[in-house]
């Protein structure tokens, strides 16, 4: 396991260095110019300049970029250039939980929805359930988030008052109230990620069900469940634990819809709010902790395949 | 040689002790997009315990299906129809139901299957492949379990029985997973095991291997046999009884010396004729039969092998022939029956 690991690191560094100067990059491409976003309109040129020369711009692009990653690596993302100025990385640290909770827990939910419906269409596959999970399904994917979220809002918070709407209580306050708070837009993000898995994985459930071990395992007397959930689950799941790595890492900086619908305070609002009022060292920062988690996500989703297949484990040593 | 298995739906079954297997005029029709194909076509015999019946027929003569039809792997549904009664120690498999074919499965009835490569699953344990399905019929806890299933793997004849049950099966060679998986199915001792071309994936060495294995467990198990094969040799010597497939239905049956020996139907012959062998000089042509297998969505009417065989005659086309017309007519001694209206070496009796 150890080399596999190093190499994976070694291209997993080399990923984080090119993704860390597009960020870096893609802020000095900002329309905005950070002098006038910091000071506002209508100062003395000679002020425009000093803010510059304070905040190294005037620095080779090399320089300013090796600075900045330095520090970052060091912990420090800088403060945001407009009012409250605070640190950026203590406004990251307060928003990441909140996506990171969304993200897992509508994750989780997927996978509970999706498992047992896949194996349910699979299991018959062409029959009356199966038509009536695929249909579903489409029907679940061609319906935009925020028409979803606006509909279980108005059905479980307005109607039927079971959840509430906007609020968030941290983990560290309630771990129940954090739960009850949390469960609707999870639900939200869990709603197209199960239309998504239970495809992707009865398509893939349909083949393995076709393989020889399949029929030996029924030739020895095993119920349907144990064939579906201890045969035939595990070798099926490649696809959709990739496209879950995939997911999982898009949702943390990507749940802007649904923290707009219930209010809540998570990066993707925090990116766009930044965007918007030019705070460049607070997108830099933001973008630059999105993407580690993406590529640290997806170094597990390379090893869980270790764990679900042991010829690959060994393939690789 | 007196057979206690017999192949011939007319004899009484109180002459043998209770037999292990009954197949009843059994036919399995599947549908398909181009027409239905009656891929097991009237079938009968049955099979005394500690015996082996040996079937035999190129690909696609329907010999897996018949197989996979006994087991009650396949029955009526949506893209097939099956009929006809098939026993397994005294338990109708088609009447069983699903919960009955489970508890008939893995206990009464064992399958092994062609291709160790995928007959186990690539991401469980050797041990658990046993260990599951001890657990699903006996009552036994994790660790009698493992015992058993190290006992099972010692019995197949695998060295290191408790280091095997850690290891997965890409770990093992294919004659080693073969005899994993022929001991999964012996896990419980079935009365009845049905051998679906074993080993055919294996190279000629193992195979060979195999075969004794399944003669020295037959022996201390006292388990009845059905070895399906495309292969005469490896039928030759194991079977008590063979019965040849053509397209579906049995064109020849009788005890395995008597049918070798002097075979009647021009297809057997012809099988036999195509085995290479090697006491004939070199570069000899190897006889093969011409043409291919009937289409099965509209076989010919007749008898089935007649536009391959050489012996046809007009008669031939118009109706096909029965497995027992040659005992009624006197042509063939009890136990040796064949469809074929002029059937080779029929003098020579």
């Amino acid at each position: 396991m150890g080399p596999i690991l190093l190499k994976k690191v070694g291209e997993l560094a080399a990923v984080l260095l090119i993704v860390s100067f597009g960020t870096f990059m893609l802020v000095s491409l900002l329309p905005n110019d950070p002098a006038v976003s910091i000071l506002g309109q209508g100062r003395e040129p000679a002020e425009y300049a000093a803010v510059r020369e304070e905040l190294g711009l005037n620095d080779a692009l090399p320089v300013r970029y090796l600075d900045w990653l330095g520090s970052a690596v060091a912990g420090d993302l800088g403060r945001t250039v407009v009012p409250p100025y605070t640190d950026v990385l203590d406004r990251i640290a307060a928003a990441l939980p909140v996506s990171v909770e969304l993200a897992v827990l509508g994750m989780a939910m997927a996978l509970l929805f999706s498992i047992p419906l896949a194996m349910w269409s699979a299991h018959r596959a062409g029959g009356r359930v199966d038509r009536v999970i695929s249909a579903g399904s489409f029907g679940v994917l061609s319906v935009p988030s925020f028409l979803a979220g606006l509909l279980i809002i108005m059905v479980f918070a307005n109607q039927l008052g079971w959840f509430p709407r906007g609020q968030w209580v941290r983990i560290s306050e309630s771990l129940g109230d954090n739960l009850y708070h949390a469960f609707l837009p999870a639900l939200v993000i869990a709603l197209a990620e199960t239309a998504l898995f239970t495809r992707i994985l009865r398509n893939d459930l349909i083949t393995t069900l076709q393989e020889d071990f399949i029929l030996a395992a029924k030739a020895k007397g095993m119920s349907a469940r144990h064939i579906l959930f201890s045969d035939a689950l595990r070798p099926s799941s490649f696809s959709m634990i990739t496209l879950l790595g995939i997911s999982l890492g898009r949702l943390i900086g990507s749940t802007v819809i649904v923290e707009y619908l219930f209010a809540l305070p998570g990066m993707g609002s925090l990116v766009i709010g930044a965007a918007n009022t030019g705070d460049f060292t607070m997108v830099q920062g933001a973008v630059l902790v999105i993407a580690v988690i993406y590529v640290l996500t997806n170094l597990l989703i390379d090893l869980s395949y270790g764990v679900l297949d042991p010829r690959i484990r060994r393939a690789h040593v | 040689m007196n057979s206690t298995s017999a192949l011939l739906p007319d004899r009484p079954a109180a002459e043998q002790e209770s037999p292990v297997l009954i197949v009843d005029d059994l036919r399995t029709q599947i549908h398909t997009p181009r027409g239905d194909v009656q891929a097991v076509d009237g079938i009968s015999f049955t099979l005394g315990r500690g015996k082996t019946l040996g079937i035999v027929g190129e690909s696609g003569s329907g010999k897996s299906v018949l197989g996979r039809t006994i087991m009650g792997l396949y029955s009526t549904g949506p893209t097939m129809t099956v009929s006809g009664r098939v026993l397994i120690a005294g338990k109708d498999v088609h009447t069983l139901g699903a919960s009955g074919l489970r508890e008939l499965w893995g206990s009464d009835v064992g399958m092994v299957f062609q291709d160790p490569m995928t007959a186990l699953n690539p991401v469980k344990k050797v041990g658990v492949h046993l260990t599951e399905s001890l657990r699903r019929h006996r009552t036994m806890n994790r660790a009698q379990a493992k015992a058993h299933a190290a006992e099972l793997l010692n019995l197949v004849g695998i060295p290191e029985p408790r280091r095997r049950l850690d290891q997965y099966p890409h770990e093992l060679s294919g004659g080693m997973r073969q005899r994993v998986v022929i001991a999964m199915s012996l896990a419980n001792e079935p009365a009845l095991l049905i051998a679906d071309e074993p080993t055919t994936a294996l190279d000629v060495t193992v195979q060979k291997q195999i075969l004794d294995l399944l003669d020295r467990l037959q022996d201390e198990l006292g388990m009845a046999i059905v070895l399906i094969s495309h292969n005469l040799g490896v039928v030759a010597g194991r079977a008590d009884r063979v019965a040849v497939m053509y397209a579906g239905r049995v064109v020849e049956t009788a005890d395995a010396a008597a049918l070798f020996g002097l075979p009647h139907h021009p297809y057997t012959e012809a099988l036999l004729e195509a085995i290479p062998r090697l006491d004939q000089p070199p570069h000899v042509r190897l006889a093969a039969i011409d043409g291919a297998p009937p289409n099965m969505v509209a076989p010919p009417i007749g008898c089935r092998f007649a536009p391959r065989c050489r012996y046809a005659q007009s008669d031939c086309t118009l109706a096909p022939p029965s497995l027992d017309g040659a005992v009624t007519r006197g042509i063939a001694t009890p136990g040796h029956s064949f469809a074929c209206y002029h059937p080779v070496n029929a003098g020579g009796q």
